[in-house]
Formats: structure tokens, C-alpha cells, sequence
């Protein structure tokens, strides 16, 4: 079906399936209950695991894929909302001329920045890709002020021409009408699931750029990435031109980047230059790599990992803990709360840390590595030895 | 004129003069051996012909067009393909997809963006490196590891993936170094064939004077980055210089 063989077409309908079914999954808790605060049902939470998912799986096209490490992707994110926001400002608040703006100008933008650092391999490309990203976040500040409204962020203001906004047209994000924060709760038990139009927006979006990720993988072009990242010198003498292939995967990613950070303007209708800084491009490579780079589904999985972490995590502050140890006498639980707070609430970043450390030890090839060991480990337990690799990873290790 | 006219190459690395007015003419369709002992600069030669080193002076003329100044990949469009000392090989993929890349590498050529095709359903070029492979003896490994082969099997590997991409000069650099005797003669029979069966033309080095004697038509002795003397095996075999230079060193 549709261009895939049957692991595939069925690894596809899983994919789906979760990603429609998400506002379930992850609202397991039921209202007022004391684990209530670990549900993660929200549409904004769910909306920007899924931004972050397209995010990182074009990440890894480039990264997992090619072993070129970029430092500088955040700047394609940013591009993206500045490209979003435009559309607002000019057209009206349709999300749809806006994302195709994005995809276009981000890709011109990567194909810019990539033709310059592909020159460079290993350090020096993460290091040039780094430097004009940090260049084009100093830029945003200043001279590009009249783009990007500089420090204030771009905004929608009354005065803007917004030429085709009609007489009774929202005001916020829509497509056609259907207005991205709407919602409809309900309640089911003590359960209460949220389906926000947003989260579908972006999960439909999202699927669809999986789709396209799960082709290149199982493509020739694929397949030459995979070579680049392999062995240059063979590829080199085997009358291949890797550095077209690069440029090719670097501008693919690059427009993943800046549809993600379109997306990102279609939640919220503004854009600032701090979604250009480095930390954002950092964020983008430890999701990779924690879920596990160059397999399909570990990049979403750590994009994942980490916003639930930022967001869930970090609520847990000394307060809910002293609720939870408050069967502990009382020196000892104020000792268990300092030491637990440290990992929790603002320290959520310290955990993150430890687990991306452990992981890089221990499972290099990610959370999927893990994944696929306790799977393997099951089935040697049930019979001999198992062989099969699971779908989600490429036959390279 | 041979397909392949090496003039006056010169090549040095800092004080080392490597390559000392290398004049070399291969005949097309030939088997042409370049013996010689260690460090005496053939595979400097090799490199030189690849476009992977620049002479300091001469030229390289491929089939009536200069190779220097080309890169390698262009090099290799033009016909002409390696086998590496130490074997380069995609280690992270199978041996399969090692085969395949040049597979579809001839077909494509350079570069093309063919992201919304599947590699699964390419029968054709499938069947073609399943050849290779069967040629090479190592069908029965399709689904290994390249990184995990053998220093031999490795060896086999690149060789089926230079003759998938049928080269018009094929370039062997110690092809059968660290192979068992039995793949070693094996080796010796497939390219005996392979030469029979297509028009290719073959340079091999090679310390074994086995294989040397067993394919050579022509063979040039190198020794301190010149060329000593080119022969026929027969005269080679007998030839005084030789012995003292290389046969008589080595054995
Ligand atoms: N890139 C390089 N830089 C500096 N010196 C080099 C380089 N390549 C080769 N040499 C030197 O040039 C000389 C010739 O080396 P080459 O590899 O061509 O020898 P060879 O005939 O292939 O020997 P072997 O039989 O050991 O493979 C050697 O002394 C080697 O150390
Ligand atoms: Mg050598």
C-alpha cells in the first residue's frame, strides 16, 4: 500500500492509529486523582510533541541518516514562524499560505547555509552550521528588526493589511474556518479526554511528513545517505558525488524545521528570535539521539520524552512532594523532598541530563535500542534466539 | 596508443620522492601486473590514476582524455574503478546494499533525487548484484554485515562491487591479500573469467607471485617509484635485474 511493503504499511497504520488516538494515551489518569498530574492530555502539550516530532524526524533525515551533525537547525525553525506570521500580517489568519511559505523560505534558507558548511565535514560543519545560525538569531535582534520586529517578537497589530480577511473570519489561527484552539472535552467516568482541532491539525501533518521520512529510509536516495554516513571514500570512488546528496538531506530537513517552527506560529500567532538560539538547535539533536538517531520512530519518541519532561516534569514542585511523602516523619521527609526537588520541578533539566548521559553510554542507539533489547530478550525467553529486526530500525545498526 | 598512458609522472611527498618518471602504456584488454617491493610506490601509482593524488609533473590519459584534474567520482564515470589495499566497503550496511550502491551508481550516475522510489523493488539491479555476489562466492552472506566479514570476504565484497559497475579498467591493489589459498585460486579463476567473458582491461598489483604469474599478460617491475623493466612473465621470470631487485629479496 501506497508505495510500502507490508512491515511497513502496518508500521504505518500503528503509527497512525497512536497519533490519532494520543489525547487517550496520554490522559491515563482520571480527574482528581492524585496521579492526575501526570496525564499529558493537554491540547498545547500535544501539539508541541507532535510540532517537535516533525521537528526531529527531519532532524534525522540529515543527522541520522547522513552522520552530519547540525548545530545550527533552530534557525530554520525560526524562519518558519517569521514566514507564518508574515502571512497573518499580509493575508488573514488561514494557517495554510502561511506553511507553505515556511517550507518554501526555510528551504531556501537551508539550501544557502548548507551549500556554504557542506564544505566542511565532522566538527567543522556542526561548528559553520552553529555560527550562522547564532548569526542569524544576532540578526533577527538588529538589522532584521523591520522583519522581525526585534526583541518585541513579530505580532499580528490591527493596522496590518491582513487583505483578505472577511467579515466574520476569526481573529486567531484557523484553516478555513476551523479555529485551532478550539476543543471538545470529553468526559468519560472521572476521565476527561480533550480533542483539540490544533493537535489534529498537526498530528495529520505530522503523519504525513512521517510518511514521506518512512519512503526516503526505504529509498535509493536513502540508501546513498546512509553510504555518506558509511564510507565517503568508497562512495567517492564508486562515481557517487556525496556532496549533492548531503545538500539534498540538509534542505529536506531544513524545510521539516521551518514547517515545525510554522507550526509553532499556527498555536500561538507570534514569532520571536529566541526560537533561533542554539539551545533550540541542541534540543532538536539530544531528542534525536535519546530516542535514538537514524531509526524512524526514536527521534518522535525522544521529542516526546523531552516536552513531557518540560512540561509535566517540572510541575512537580516541593509542595507536591510534600504531599507525597507526607506518611514520612518530619526530618526525614524534608530530606527526601530537598533530594528528590533537585530532579524534579525546575531541576527537571537535571534528569533530562542523567538520562541522556545513560543513555549514550549504555543504549547508543537510543530509547529504541532499549526498546528493541527487552524485545529480544522476551522472545529469546519464549523460544531459541530472535533475529528480526523491527521495523522501525534500518539494517544499520 | 593503450586505453591507459601514464608520461613522465613525477611524485613526491616532502623529501620522498615516490613516483621517478613513471612511463606506463596499458594495453586495452589486456592483464597487466606491477610487482615490485614494499614502499617502492605502487600504490602511489594507483592513487595517481584515481584522481585520489595530483602528479607534480606528467600525464594520465584515459582513453584519449586526461584524468588530472578530475575528481574521483568523475574518474570513475569514465570507467575506471579500484580495488583498495585496505578494502573500502560500507561497513555499517550489508553486503547486499554494498553491491547495490554501485548498481545504482552506474545507473544514475553522479547524483539523482530518487527519494520517492524503493530500492525493494529494483529487480533489475537486485538481480544484477546477486550475480556479483554468486560470482564472487558470497550469495550465501547477502544479509551480514560488511563491517563484520572477513579481511578476505571484504575483499571479495569490493571486487563484486567494482565488476557490477563494469569497468572498462579495473584497478587491483593486493586483491588477494589476507585470502584463504582456496579463495585466493578462486579469485584467480574469476577474474580469468571475467577477463575472457567482457572486454576489461586489468591492472593488479600483487605480491603473490602465484596469482602474478597465473593471470599476468605484461608485468612492470617497480622498485624505488620506477620502472625497472616490463615484460612478458616468461622473460620477467628470467630476467637478472628482477631477481635482484624483487624475486630475489622476496624469496
Ligand atoms: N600520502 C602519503 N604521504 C606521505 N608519504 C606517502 C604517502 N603515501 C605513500 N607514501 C610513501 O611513499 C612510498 C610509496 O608508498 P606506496 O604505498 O605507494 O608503496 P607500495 O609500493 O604500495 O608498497 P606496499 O607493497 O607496502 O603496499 C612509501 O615510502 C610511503 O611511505
Ligand atoms: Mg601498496
Amino acid at each position: 500500500m501506497l508505495g510500502l511493503n507490508k512491515r511497513d504499511t502496518r508500521f504505518l497504520l500503528i503509527v497512525i492509529a497512536l497519533t490519532m488516538l494520543t489525547p487517550f494515551i496520554l490522559q491515563p489518569f482520571p480527574e482528581g486523582s492524585a496521579l492526575a498530574q501526570f496525564n499529558a492530555g493537554y491540547p498545547d502539550l500535544m501539539q508541541r510533541i507532535a510540532i517537535f516530532g516533525i521537528f526531529a524526524i527531519g532532524f534525522n533525515i540529515l543527522f541520522g541518516l547522513t552522520g552530519y551533525l547540525s548545530f545550527g537547525h533552530a534557525a530554520f525553525l525560526g524562519v518558519g514562524s517569521y514566514a507564518v506570521v508574515w502571512m497573518y500580517k499580509l493575508l488573514d489568519y488561514n494557517v495554510l499560505p502561511g506553511l507553505a511559505l515556511a517550507i518554501v523560505t526555510s528551504g531556501l534558507f537551508a539550501l544557502a547555509i548548507g551549500y556554504l558548511s557542506l564544505r566542511r565535514s565532522g566538527i567543522y560543519f556542526s561548528i559553520l552550521t552553529l555560527a550562522f545560525a547564532q548569526m542569524s538569531f544576532n540578526l533577527a535582534y538588529s538589522v532584521l528588526t523591520p522583519i522581525t520586529n526585534g526583541e518585541t517578537g513579530l505580532q499580528v497589530y490591527t493596522s496590518d493589511p491582513q487583505i483578505l480577511l472577511g467579515e466574520n473570519e476569526p481573529n486567531i489561527p484557523h484553516l478555513f474556518g476551523l479555529v485551532m484552539s478550539d476543543s471538545y472535552k470529553l468526559n468519560l467516568g472521572g476521565w476527561v479526554f480533550t480533542f483539540n482541532i490544533g493537535y489534529y491539525f498537526t498530528a495529520v501533518i505530522a503523519i504525513l511528513v512521517f510518511y514521506l521520512s518512512l519512503r526516503i529510509f526505504r529509498s535509493p536516495f536513502g540508501l546513498m545517505l546512509r553510504a555518506v554516513k558509511s564510507n565517503q571514500t568508497r562512495l567517492n570512488y564508486t562515481g557517487v558525488n556525496p556532496r549533492p546528496y548531503t545538500l539534498a538531506a540538509f534542505v529536506i530537513s531544513g524545510m521539516y524545521a521551518g514547517l515545525a517552527g510554522g507550526l509553532l506560529a499556527a498555536m500561538d500567532p507570534l514569532a520571536g528570535a529566541e526560537r533561533m538560539q542554539w539551545t533550540e538547535s541542541g534540543a532538536v539533536v539530544i531528542m534525536t539521539i535519546l530516542g535514538g538517531a537514524g531509526t524512524l520512530m526514536g527521534p518522535v519518541l525522544g521529542a516526546g520524552f523531552i516536552k513531557y519532561l518540560e512540561k509535566i516534569f517540572s510541575k512537580i514542585n516541593e509542595n507536591v512532594l510534600d504531599g507525597w511523602f507526607s506518611f514520612l516523619p518530619d526530618p526525614l521527609r524534608e530530606v527526601v523532598v530537598w533530594i528528590f526537588s533537585r530532579f524534579t520541578g525546575e531541576g527537571w533539566a537535571l534528569t533530562l541530563g542523567l538520562m541522556f548521559m545513560l543513555v549514550v553510554i549504555f543504549l547508543p542507539g537510543g530509547l529504541m535500542e532499549g526498546g528493541e533489547r527487552i524485545r529480544n530478550l522476551i522472545r529469546r525467553r519464549k523460544n531459541g534466539s530472535g533475529d528480526d529486526a523491527s521495523p522501525g530500525r534500518t539494517p544499520a545498526e | 596508443m593503450g586505453i591507459l598512458e601514464v608520461k613522465d609522472v613525477n611524485k613526491h611527498f616532502g623529501g620522498l620522492h615516490a613516483l621517478r618518471d613513471v612511463n606506463l602504456s596499458i594495453r586495452e584488454g589486456s592483464i597487466h601486473a606491477i610487482i615490485g617491493p614494499n614502499g617502492a610506490g605502487k600504490s602511489t601509482l594507483l592513487n595517481v590514476l584515481v584522481g585520489k593524488l595530483v602528479p607534480d609533473t606528467g600525464s594520465v590519459m584515459f582513453d584519449g582524455q586526461s584524468v588530472l584534474g578530475r575528481k574521483p567520482h568523475e574518474i570513475n564515470q569514465m570507467g575506471i574503478s579500484r580495488v583498495f589495499q585496505t578494502p573500502e566497503i560500507f561497513g555499517d550496511l550489508t553486503v547486499m546494499e554494498n553491491v547495490l550502491i554501485p548498481c545504482f551508481a552506474r545507473r544514475d550516475g553522479a547524483f539523482r533525487l530518487h527519494a520517492f522510489e524503493t530500492v525493494e523493488t529494483e529487480a533489475e539491479l537486485i538481480e544484477q548484484a546477486e550475480r556479483a555476489l554468486v560470482d564472487v562466492n558470497m550469495a550465501d552472506k547477502r544479509h551480514h554485515h560488511a563491517a563484520s566479514l572477513s579481511r578476505g570476504d571484504k575483499r571479495r565484497l569490493e571486487m563484486a562491487m567494482c565488476l557490477v559497475q563494469k569497468p572498462r579498467l579495473l584497478l587491483l591493489d593486493e586483491p588477494t591479500a589476507g585470502m584463504a589459498r582456496a579463495n585466493t585460486n578462486r579469485t584467480i579463476d574469476l577474474l580469468r573469467d571475467i577477463h575472457a567473458r567482457r572486454d576489461i582491461t586489468m591492472v593488479i598489483i600483487e605480491h603473490d607471485m602465484h596469482v602474478v604469474f597465473s593471470l599476468a599478460q605484461r608485468i612492470t617491475v617497480l622498485a624505488q617509484g620506477t620502472p625497472l623493466v616490463e615484460d612478458t612473465p616468461e622473460n620477467i621470470k628470467g630476467h637478472p635485474k628482477v631477481q635482484e631487485a624483487y624475486l630475489g629479496e622476496a624469496h
